[in-house]
């Protein structure tokens, strides 16, 4: 038996019955790390001295008998952009190639407690700034399912280290799609959870108001499980959620799972502006057939109306570039990152660390949101763009109070080749098209493998209200359930 | 429409610098994204509150208690160049 192909879910039962010990499992992870790496690249810097010794004392801990956390021995890849103590922290970028954080992020002291082995750090797209991990510069990653294609991004790293069976969890960011278009790309579940359920501090921020850090399984009671580990509120985050009420429950789950129950009366609106032109027609085939699956497992389907989404992108792209430009102020070559060898003033010391570190498409954003913000423009730009992003939030405040979910594409394409649109940023950036909404709202939702296209894997959308997870992991464990059932 | 002159305005505000060839492709590039966003006004937003956030807009403010911090050693830990435990920059007053 390989059990890098086990669930976690499977893997945990395991280890607690004593069939496996964590340091086996690691090992074997580690053994397939080593296997497959050179041709996916999911991984920035791996932490196999200290993920051992970690699995060790897990074992030993459960030797013991001692009492041993949610996540106990299992195998877990966090994406760059999340601050690990004493473990290199890159964010993808030549800015942060030797920045060793002296904290971790919350949601991996959170890992950690629950006894969880971080494996290493995952590729992305430099400070997550991009929808293929080819803005790297650690290099592209590939998708497992074809070498020759991306794994979508900002966090391909981690959705194809699980995909490709490297880790059996991962932790990713998701700001306009970013957990949601790898996990489709790539086959696997992914999770952008409601904005505030998860504590963002120690994520290096992107966009502060959209950002949210979320998670990757290879099903959904993996994700899921996961996602329980990692929630609840944090003080040391502002924008953290105080006690919710009526957010998440789980933290166990029934041994059998009877999908035919979950969606039964469910309200599932679909939003008839969720198209477009460049729309690939073999995609809506596929979605139309996992339409009618939870159709048939007794959910209520109607046609909606959101009237503004069609402007999501656009707001989007100001809201967050002027986030950006704000956020990435920071890096000036004085506190911590890299600092240009030749300046001769305080000012060029700024002006050669920032040209010097930052890459293309980072610097495409930062002058965007300095246009954005600048004096004569920030009204007509900015501020518009955030009256939009009201007018969306009100379309789904409406659409929920009568819906359980919503239903769409993850993404309007197939998984590209590499090098086919990363000097196209304008083709790239529509491929976020559904799922930048969500983060202009701060709703929750999930994309969740729903079919094939001449081998290539695609996404269905499940959004939820805010902190209405409850309603999408239904829908995904009845969903996948009819999948697994041959429905 | 947007200018090389406003491009090179805008690296300055972000303390960048392109290269002649960098700031033809920027200008080119950006306009395209700028026509695109331009799309917004189309939208009637009289009346309309900004959304900054999605969550009610409480300041959290925690107890003006000490607790302890990173040590200095762990805050310098990353910079290139420090004496006497701070940040070493040029010298601007002779």
């Amino acid at each position: 038996m390989d059990i890098t192909k086990l669930s976690a879910f499977e893997m945990r039962k395991k280890i607690s019955k004593k069939e496996i010990s964590s340091k086996e499992l690691v090992t074997a992870h580690f053994n397939r790390i080593e296997e497959v790496e050179k041709n996916i690249n999911a991984f920035i810097t791996l932490n196999k001295e200290e993920a051992l010794k970690t699995a060790e004392k897990v074992d030993e801990k459960i030797k013991n008998g001692e009492q041993i956390g949610l996540l106990a021995g299992l195998p877990i890849g966090v994406k760059d952009n999340i601050v690990t103590k004493d473990l290199r922290t890159t964010c993808g970028s030549k800015m942060l190639e030797n920045f060793i954080p002296p904290y971790d992020a919350t949601v991996v002291t959170r890992i950690k407690e629950a006894d969880g082995i971080i494996m290493g750090k995952t590729n992305m797209d430099e400070f997550a700034m991009g929808s293929s991990t080819e803005t790297s510069y650690f290099g592209p990653t590939k998708n497992p399912i074809d070498t020759e294609r991306v794994p979508g991004g900002s966090s391909g790293g981690s959705a194809a280290a699980v995909k490709s069976g490297e880790v059996a969890l991962a932790l990713g960011t998701d700001t306009g799609g970013s957990i949601r278009q790898p996990a489709s790309y790539c086959d696997v579940v992914g999770i952008k959870p409601s904005y505030g359920i998860v504590s963002r501090y120690g994520a290096v921020s992107m966009a502060n108001t959209l950002d949210q850090v979320g998670v990757f399984g290879r099903d959904v009671r993996d994700a899921v499980f996961m996602l329980s580990a990692i929630t609840g509120y944090d003080k040391k985050d502002s924008t953290s959620f105080n006690n919710p009420e009526g957010t998440i429950i789980f933290g166990s789950f029934p041994e059998e799972i009877d999908y035919k129950d979950y969606l039964k009366g469910m309200k599932i609106g679909l939003p008839r502006e969720f198209t477009y032109e460049g729309m690939d027609p073999r995609i809506n085939e596929e979605i139309t057939k996992s339409i009618k699956m939870f159709e048939s497992l007794g959910a209520e389907i109607e046609e909606i109306s959101l009237p503004h989404i069609e402007y999501g992108l656009a707001a989007y792209y100001i809201i967050s570039t002027s986030e950006i430009s704000s956020n990435l102020a920071r890096f000036d070559g004085v506190k911590y990152g890299y600092r240009a060898k030749e300046y001769n003033t305080l000012d060029e010391l700024y002006i050669n660390s920032r040209t010097e570190a930052f890459g293309e498409e980072v610097k495409r954003r930062i002058m965007l949101g300095t246009y954005s913000l600048s004096r004569g423009y920030a009204d007509d730009h900015y501020k518009k763009a955030l009256k939009v992003r009201t007018l969306i939030k009100n379309d789904f405040d409406k659409a929920f109070s009568k819906y359980d979910i919503i239903l769409s594409p993850t993404c309007p394409v197939l998984p590209f080749k590499l090098g086919e649109k990363v000097n196209d940023p304008l083709a790239m950036y529509m491929g976020d098209l559904f799922t930048v909404p969500v983060n202009l709202a701060g709703l929750c939702s999930m994309s969740i493998p729903c079919g094939y296209v001449e081998g290539l894997p695609v996404g269905l959308q499940i959004i939820g209200n805010r902190l209405k997870e409850a309603n999408i992991i239904k829908a995904g464990l009845g969903f996948e359930g009819g999948v697994k059932n041959g429905l | 429409m947007i200018t090389r002159e406003q491009v090179e305005h805008m690296a300055n505000l972000a303390k960048l610098k392109f290269s002649e060839e960098e700031i033809d492709g920027f200008t080119h590039k950006f306009s395209e994204v700028l026509s695109y966003v331009e799309k917004l006004n189309e939208v009637n937003t009289e009346g309309v509150e900004p959304a900054y956030g999605v969550n009610n807009h409480i300041q959290v403010l925690r107890e003006d208690v000490v607790q302890e911090g990173l040590s200095r050693e762990e805050v310098l830990q990353n910079i290139k160049e420090n004496q006497y435990g701070y940040f070493k920059l040029l010298k601007i007053v002779e």
